[in-house]
């Protein structure tokens, strides 16, 4: 059993320690880390389900939307939830995965009034919009508000195909998940695998950050 | 003079460009972009004024509808 308190932190021996450390390590590590998703959507709703399932203590989600039938191509909800508003049916959703996750629910519109209140003191923060002007919104007021706390981006994720142009970039603590180029239109719809893929980069990205402030360290990509 | 742009080493045509004029160089049009200067957010409003120099550090991020 690895010891959190005294994390090993030499070099050569990381790695191996990646390799043996357990679930219920991580599971350990994530029950008392907050994280705060801005938008219940494709990106949102599957980032907080991946999150959820490893383990995660607390979840803050915010968004105004109801469930519709188009969202069902790519979002974590259910025929039946149709007509539901997203962070309700979410909250439904996520508790079937694990009754114990304290979650708090805000069904409103995201704005620079409100997000200092509803995102304060969270260990990372993952932007989950869909309209690009939302998304410069949030990351200018979390840049300004919190610049020492991670903040986490999904950009340019439609249609199919060239999943390798689907990426990570890292610049200090902001995070910019997808290929910054594909937008969705009538001809470039958004779709299960790509979003998924985007969500769960971020999902992904959320790991390696508060693991690795535990003293572990994670094979980085590219290396 | 020479940057670090989106991690990259950029070799740039002359000294002491503004953001504006990186972004036309680079041809970064994208109408929705966040900008970074040395870690610190730069608003559209400053491109014009805000002058990059030798071995700063600058992210330009385009931001695309969709999620």
């Amino acid at each position: 059993m690895l010891n959190l308190e005294n994390p090993i932190l030499k070099n050569g021996e990381l790695e191996l320690y990646l390799i043996i450390v357990k679930f219920s390590e991580i599971q350990t590590i994530l029950s008392s880390k907050t994280v705060g998703i801005a938008g219940a959507g494709g990106l949102g709703s599957n980032c907080a389900a991946a999150l959820v399932r490893c383990g995660l203590g607390r979840l803050i989600i915010a968004d105004f939307d109801l469930v519709e039938e188009g969202n069902l191509n790519r979002q974590f909800y259910f025929r039946d939830q149709i007509g539901h508003t997203k962070v309700e049916a979410l909250r439904d959703n996520l508790q079937r995965i694990n009754p114990e996750l304290k979650l708090t629910i805000h069904n409103l519109q995201l704005n620079t009034h409100n997000i200092p209140k509803i995102f304060a003191g969270v260990d990372v923060l993952v932007e989950a919009f869909d309209q690009a002007d939302q998304k410069e919104m949030l990351i200018e007021t979390a840049l300004n508000l919190w610049p020492e706390t991670p903040l986490v981006v999904g950009s340019g994720m439609a249609g199919f195909g060239n999943t390798l142009a689907l990426v990570v970039k890292k610049y200090d603590k902001l995070y910019i998940c997808g290929d910054e180029k594909e937008e969705i239109g009538p001809d470039n719809p958004p779709l299960a695998p790509r979003v998924g893929i985007v969500s769960h980069m971020q999902a992904d990205v959320v790991l390696e950050i508060l693991i690795k402030a535990y003293g572990l360290r994670i094979r980085l990509r590219n290396k | 003079m020479i940057i670090e742009l989106n991690n990259r080493r950029e070799e740039l045509p002359q000294v002491n460009m503004t953001v504006s004029e990186i972004l036309k160089f680079k041809s970064f049009t994208f109408p929705r972009i966040i900008v970074r200067l040395n870690g610190r957010l730069i608003k559209k409003p400053a491109y014009p004024d805000t002058i990059v120099m030798h071995g700063d550090i600058l992210n330009v991020i385009h931001l695309i509808s969709g999620g």
